[in-house]
């Protein structure tokens, strides 16, 4: 019988009922009476530095006072007014870091106002509901080609359609929701919530989405530029770095975005292999969300290794205590040396060399560990692939404070562009993009 | 550790802690339970006239005010006095005296406001061995209608006949209960004091409707789409009832006349400060219709121990020690400076202050970019709001200036010497000082 000691890949070394209850949400929604008392404990700060912390900006000293006065749908409004996927957010942002890293509560008694639970059940309670929440403008005639329906496309998408423009989205996957349906772990968006927040934003009309469509393979740039009145790129990151060292190309050395994916899209967890020892390289969220997840299959050991120290980790320490109470190995200063395959060329262990900083930058010091390892997700960074000939910023599309390219009548916002690679910047980046195509299509710049 | 004893117009209790006339006291079983948890004494709940009992309305006879986490704040009420027979009750009490012989019992009456009715009541009230008896002319709902309770409590000569029969009538201690329901609680305090009553005892509960439901437009508590005012009570209505106690107390004519507190008093510390504010005891009810009679031994252990880090033996001790501190506004201080002082290792930057002080006070208190809030001395007037609003306890303080510094506000030099409004020259109506 297969079990976490079953060697190699296997399925199902869990029973389905341990696996679903593994997989369940991560923060169960808040009850109405549960929502009351975490809202009780906002102080309505006066320029609430949450807000200062939010990329979209929400009110949430408003908002919380919504919910606690016992109407949680127009606290939903206020949310969605700025970021119209307030509901993924409220389950995916790293609010440790943003609004409840700011909390005063925070600082007067390192527990904050629950800000990201209390979001989540005033967005629930309103896309419980029928309809939609909000009405279009009349239509201006204009249409608008959004390419790729990640959180900043549809963002985009939404707040274009409300303003009364016609939009094209198009995208490369066969289904809408980018990093919400296929990244993240499946703990933070469990019920289909990506798929189902798609739908619900579409209820907006003036949307057209058409999938399976690849800019550069499908469809150019130059096309919809020239046939649309405005184009927006929300394209993300399809590239993923590669570690560079001997035996990265054995098969089960794997890119962990396509194992999350993998498991997101699973329709049966019981099927889907795991290793019995599973090593993850990388410090970003994307480390974390594979190693917790390869362990909630069922993967006996499983240890993220990353080069730097723990206060440098992208991962929030929120993050790493999540992965540390699931039984994950945290090793710092350590990286990737070699992926050695047994006589049967199936991978067998992971090489780690210690680093450490002696002032001139990141070395190995020689010194090397051997690690057992049927599995190695590498969560070392994504790229941008996408050669539009735009301007470029480092790596990644260059971009306004609205989200102009350097191309007029491109817009481009999301993970394609610079700065954080978050949900929440990325509709903020679709939402401000949108209304600066507004005033341009309508006149006023 | 402290003596609690009380000794209440001769009536001896273990503890200052009554429960007052209402539903926890309306029978046998409550008392008993309330007696075996510590209670010091018990008002048993009011008692009618010979005959049919009154009848209580069969929907909610309550509603609640809440703050955080449905903490119950302020409840009404529109029961009725006892709906029981009147023989039951006199049985019971007896039953009950005879077993507690060191608790006080009090029998509160409503009759009607007729001598007879008080004649015929009283000596049978008297054969139950009772310590005492309290006139309810406070019930604001109800018996109100049919010219009993605040009806009577409304009208300074009615309290004054009414006290006076009982006190012919009856040859134990009478305690006369108050209503807040009207504007000068000193007037009724003096006609119950003119009529012979021995004590007062206040506050009954306040007119009131806790909240209107939105739906069916009916006030809560409903009654099959209407309600009526009821009496309210609880947490929120002490400063009311403090105010009223110290009325009483400090008032040249009624001053001296023992009173037993009564309103919202939920710990220990309420009752301490009734008891300052010049009552001889205190009398319970919200609270512990919210948690239950075991409330009552945090009461003991928290005066206890207060009592024994003030060096106080007896509560005679303290009782009326802050009464000589009510005084009217006008011969408070001016020449008292404050300012607000905030402290910026406790503050955590919410705002509150800032917001409360720019949007509604005197523009006081500066913001910077990163959030460090300060006072403006120029601008405080040292309302205290900021202090009010502070979610920290301490961060905001007043500081009081000391005399022959100069306040930054109006430029004057802070006097050493007490001058009041009396003497000041704004006043029209000033007396030059001798």
């Amino acid at each position: 019988m297969t079990d976490v000691m079953t060697p190699g890949l296997a399925v199902g070394r869990l029973p389905a009922e341990v696996l679903a209850e593994n997989f369940d949400d991560l923060h169960p929604a808040l009850t109405p009476h549960e929502a009351v008392v975490a809202a009780d404990r906002c102080y309505f700060c006066h320029d609430a530095p949450c807000v200062t912390a939010c990329p979209t900006d929400i009110d949430i000293p408003l908002f919380i006072r919504q919910i606690s006065t016992g109407t949680p749908e127009a606290a939903a409004r206020t949310i969605f007014d700025q970021n119209i996927l307030g509901g993924m957010c409220a389950r995916v942002c790293p609010t440790e870091d943003l609004c409840e890293g700011a909390c005063v509560r925070e600082m007067a008694e390192g527990k904050p106002v629950e800000i990201g639970r209390l979001q989540r059940h005033a967005t629930d309670t309103l896309m419980a509901q029928q309809g939609h929440p909000f009405t279009r403008a009349a239509e201006t005639g204009k249409r608008v080609a959004v390419i790729g329906a990640g959180p900043a496309g549809l963002a985009c998408a939404h707040r274009l359609a409300m303003l009364g423009h016609d939009v094209v989205l198009l995208e490369a996957k066969g289904k809408a929701g980018g990093l919400n349906e296929f990244g993240i772990a499946a703990y933070k968006a469990t019920d289909d919530i990506a798929a189902r927040e798609v739908e619900w934003l579409m209820g907006i009309g003036g949307i057209e989405l058409h999938t399976g469509q690849i800019l550069g393979e499908s469809f150019q740039l130059e096309e919809v530029a020239g046939s649309f009145d405005a184009v927006f790129l929300g394209t993300g990151l399809s590239g993923v770095n590669a570690l560079g060292v001997a035996g990265e190309d054995l098969d089960d050395v794997v890119d962990a975005v396509r194992f999350i994916a993998h498991l997101r899209q699973a329709k049966d967890l019981t099927e889907l292999p795991i290793g019995r020892n599973v090593v993850v390289i990388g410090g970003g969220m994307t480390a974390i969300d594979a190693a917790v997840q390869s362990k909630l299959l069922g993967a006996q050991n499983v240890t993220v290794a990353y080069r730097r120290g723990r206060d440098q980790m992208g991962a929030s320490r929120y993050e790493q205590d999540l992965a540390a109470s699931k039984g994950v190995n945290l090793m710092f200063n350590v990286q990737p040396k070699e992926a050695h395959a047994d006589e049967d060329e199936y991978l067998a262990e992971v090489e780690l060399e210690y680093t450490a900083d002696d002032g001139s930058g990141l070395k190995g010091t020689g010194e090397t560990v051997r690690l057992p390892a049927d599995q190695l997700f590498t969560a070392i960074g994504q790229t941008l692939t996408l050669d539009a000939g735009l301007e470029l910023d480092g790596r990644k599309i260059a971009v306004g404070p609205t989200g102009r390219t350097s191309r007029e009548g491109v817009w481009a916002g999301g993970d394609c562009t610079p700065g954080d690679d978050l949900t929440v910047v990325a509709v903020a980046e679709g939402r401000d993009a949108a209304m600066d195509i507004h005033a341009t299509l309508m006149g006023a710049n | 550790m402290a003596d609690l004893t009380t000794d209440f117009l001769g009536i001896k209790s273990p503890n200052p802690f009554w429960l007052a006339s209402a539903p926890p006291t309306d029978k046998e079983y409550n008392v008993r339970r309330a007696f075996e948890a510590g209670w010091g004494g018990v008002v048993w709940k009011t008692l009618g006239a010979e005959g049919p009992p009154v009848v209580n309305v069969n929907g909610p006879r309550y509603g609640a005010i809440y703050g955080a986490d449905r903490r119950l704040l302020g409840l009404n009420n529109i029961e009725l006095i006892t709906d029981r027979p009147l023989e039951t009750n006199l049985e019971e009490m007896a039953r009950v005296k005879a077993d507690y012989p060191d608790r006080a019992l009090i029998a509160s009456i409503m009759v009607p406001c007729e001598e007879q009715a008080w004649k015929d009541i009283l000596p049978r009230v008297a054969e139950t061995n009772a310590d005492g008896i309290e006139l309810n002319f406070g019930c604001p709902h109800g018996m109100s209608e049919r010219g009993m309770g605040a009806a009577v409590g409304q009208v300074p000569e009615y309290i004054e006949m009414v006290t006076r029969w009982c006190k012919q009538y009856y040859d134990r201690p009478v305690i006369v209960k108050l209503t807040p329901n009207i504007t000068d609680v000193r007037k009724p305090a003096l006609a119950a004091k003119n009529g012979g009553a021995d004590a007062v005892s206040l506050i009954n509960t306040i007119n009131s409707i806790t909240s209107v439901n939105l739906d069916t437009m009916s006030p809560e508590p409903s009654i099959d789409g209407k309600g009526s005012h009821g009496g309210y009570c609880g947490p929120a209505v002490k400063p009311i009832a403090m105010s009223m106690v110290s009325e009483i107390a400090r008032h040249e004519p009624t001053h001296g006349l023992p009173i037993s507190g009564i309103g919202g008093i939920t710990t220990w510390r309420d009752a301490a400060e009734f008891m300052a504010l010049g009552c001889g005891n205190v009398q319970v009810c919200t609270a512990v219709m919210t948690y239950g009679f075991k409330i009552v031994q945090e009461m003991i252990s928290g005066l206890s121990q207060w009592m024994d880090e003030k060096g106080h033996t007896n509560t005679s001790d303290f009782i009326g020690m802050a009464v000589p501190n009510v005084t009217d506004w006008q011969y408070l201080n001016l020449n008292y400076i404050a300012k607000a002082k905030i402290d910026q290792d406790a503050c955590i930057s919410c705002g509150r202050c800032y917001a409360a002080c720019e949007d509604t006070s005197h523009q006081a208190i500066a913001m910077s970019e990163d959030r460090t809030f300060t006072v403006i001395d120029e601008e405080c007037v040292a309302c205290n709001l900021c202090v009010d609003v502070c979610p920290v306890q301490d961060c905001i303080t007043m500081e009081q200036m000391a005399p022959g510094t100069v306040d930054p506000r109006t430029g004057k030099v802070v006097e050493k010497d007490y001058a009041n409004w009396t003497t000041h020259p704004n006043n029209p109506g000033a007396v030059a000082a001798e």
